[in-house]
């Protein structure tokens, strides 16, 4: 009998409506695509995209050479070279993140016990070349003077769940 | 028409004055299932992304109503690039192949009691024999492309369209036991009357049914797309093509669609006959003045119902996933053929006792 009822019901085909009735739901349904270049999706104050190098207030670069982000990095996209200053302190020679191999996966902020590196909300940038998308220290304490307010904010926003 | 004509172009031999009119009336059908055709690319892809939560193309012109422009223009200026192993003049012919039968059955359409271009007697029968002239394109390609995805999906379509053939030929046998005649024209007057109740659709509704089920077979569309069947073979039987010769597949899938939503609203849904006209109450709307018109019979009607199945098939589309081959199989042998069977003898018998409101007229 039940198998009686089971063939009459997909012949019936109860189940193609059912289906049928979602889509048709959703075509009245409000969109929810958003318009990338003129709308962008909301972003987390912990978003990782493009990194950048602080400065202390006082202009002085934070980074202190200690190595721990190129040790902590996964993809070993990390590298640098130090040394000592003329005041004696030690100071990086070269820093560079290469953009090809980071995976964005935010150890390098975390490791940093300065909180020199950090990766900012910037994610639109591009290269035309390899060497366009290798972020030398130059370029990296360039794109840290030019976002640091947001950095600031972001890190403050950040702070109480830390 | 002819009188006109020759009113206009005196000077004109009357072979030649024919040969004109004829090839008039072919732009007349196929300039606006071009058009169609174009759009119905353009609402596949909003209608499918309306129902993913998606906006589809919006970019090209104003709400992207250019899309389909965009897209021709870009498969002209593309190269058409022939395979080395292929056979070359096979290669080219094929998609002709595909899309002309889909053209060519639009001559016994009849868009209105007057307007059809060849009111030929056997009408369904020519239709029919043109509807299966396009597995050749079909089989052709996959052949002549030399490659092993085409192949295969080229076997697969002809299996396919071989199998729902036969129920959607029962599912016809019906209408025509229920109309008397192979007359297209013929096959909707025997549907006037009470309006939508007089239709064909409901004393026959599993043969309409499976009519419909088997046209989405028959055109290799979701969820019957196993020829193509993207995520299997790639594309299927036109794998290899580019530019033109893949535009012109393209082309015969979406014409084929169209005609056959004509084929079902003219044998189903009573073709250009007003739902409502013949009806008690409603039927008096008829007659009003202006708008009378729009609620009597007539072309927009047709037109109306071969949107209501361009639809459908995108509904499909958008809510089913691909049937495996071996369901298919069984749909079309076990389901479909011992159904529409069944149902013959049904309608034979309706027809004999001459059934109110459908069968009591002759």
């Amino acid at each position: 009998m039940g198998a009686v009822i089971s063939y009459i019901k997909s012949l019936a085909l109860g189940e193609l409506f059912k289906g049928l009735s979602v889509t048709a739901r959703h075509l009245v349904t409000r969109k929810i695509t958003v318009q990338y270049p003129e709308e962008k999706a909301p972003q987390s104050p912990r978003f990782r995209g493009l990194h950048a190098l602080r400065r202390y207030p006082n202009g002085e670069e934070r980074c202190i050479a200690c190595k721990l982000c190129e040790a902590v990095c996964p993809a070993a996209a990390i590298t640098i070279e130090s040394e000592p200053r003329a005041d004696g302190t030690r100071r990086t020679t070269r820093y560079e993140i290469d953009l090809l191999k980071c995976i964005y996966c935010g150890f390098c902020e975390e490791s940093c016990p300065v909180d020199s590196i950090v990766e900012t909300r910037h994610y639109e940038y591009f290269g035309e070349q390899r060497s366009d998308l290798l972020m030398t220290k130059d370029r990296l304490l360039a794109h840290g003077d030019r976002c640091e307010a947001q950095i600031a904010a972001d890190r403050a926003e950040d702070a109480p769940y830390r | 028409m002819h009188e006109l004509m020759a009113g206009w172009l005196p000077w004109l031999p009357d072979p030649l004055l024919q040969l004109l009119i004829v090839l008039l009336k072919i732009v007349a059908v196929l300039v606006p299932l071009m058009l169609t055709v174009l759009y119905l690319t353009f609402a596949e892809r909003k209608i499918i992304g309306y129902m993913q939560v998606r906006l589809g193309p919006n970019r090209v012109g104003p709400r992207g109503v250019l899309q389909p422009l965009a897209d021709t223009a870009k498969l002209f200026v593309k190269e058409i690039i022939v395979p080395a192993g292929a056979s070359k003049a096979l290669f080219l012919f094929a998609p002709i192949m595909c899309l002309a039968p889909a053209l060519a059955a639009w001559a016994v359409l009849p868009f209105g009691s007057e307007l059809v271009m060849a009111n030929i007697d056997a009408g369904l029968l020519f239709i029919l024999a043109f509807a299966s002239l396009g597995v050749y394109g079909i089989i052709l390609a996959g052949w002549a492309s030399n490659s092993k995805y085409s192949f295969l999906g080229s076997i697969r379509s002809a299996a396919q369209i071989v199998s729902y053939e036969i129920g959607m030929g029962f599912a016809l046998v019906g209408v025509l036991i229920a109309a008397g005649s192979l007359k297209l024209g013929a096959i909707v007057e025997a549907q006037q009357g009470l309006g939508f109740v007089n239709w064909f659709f409901l004393p026959l509704l599993p043969l309409f049914l499976i009519y419909f089920i088997s046209g989405v077979a028959e055109t290799n569309r979701a969820p019957f797309d196993v020829a193509e069947g993207e995520s299997e073979i790639v594309a299927g039987f036109h794998v290899e093509y580019s530019g033109m010769g893949f535009a012109l597949f393209f082309l015969a899938e979406y014409a084929n669609m169209v005609l056959l939503s004509a084929l079902a609203s003219i044998l189903f849904l009573g073709g250009w006959l007003s739902p409502i006209a013949g009806l008690p109450v409603l039927g008096a709307l008829v007659d009003l003045p202006v708008i009378g018109t729009l609620f009597g019979s007539g072309v927009h009607w047709l037109a109306f119902k071969i949107a209501f199945f361009l639809f459908l098939f995108l509904w499909l589309r958008a809510t089913f996933p691909r049937y495996r081959y071996d369901q298919i199989m069984r749909l079309g042998w076990k389901v479909f053929i011992p159904i529409t069977i069944a149902w013959l003898v049904v309608v034979a018998v309706l027809v004999m006792l001459q059934v109110p409101p459908w069968f009591d007229k002759v």
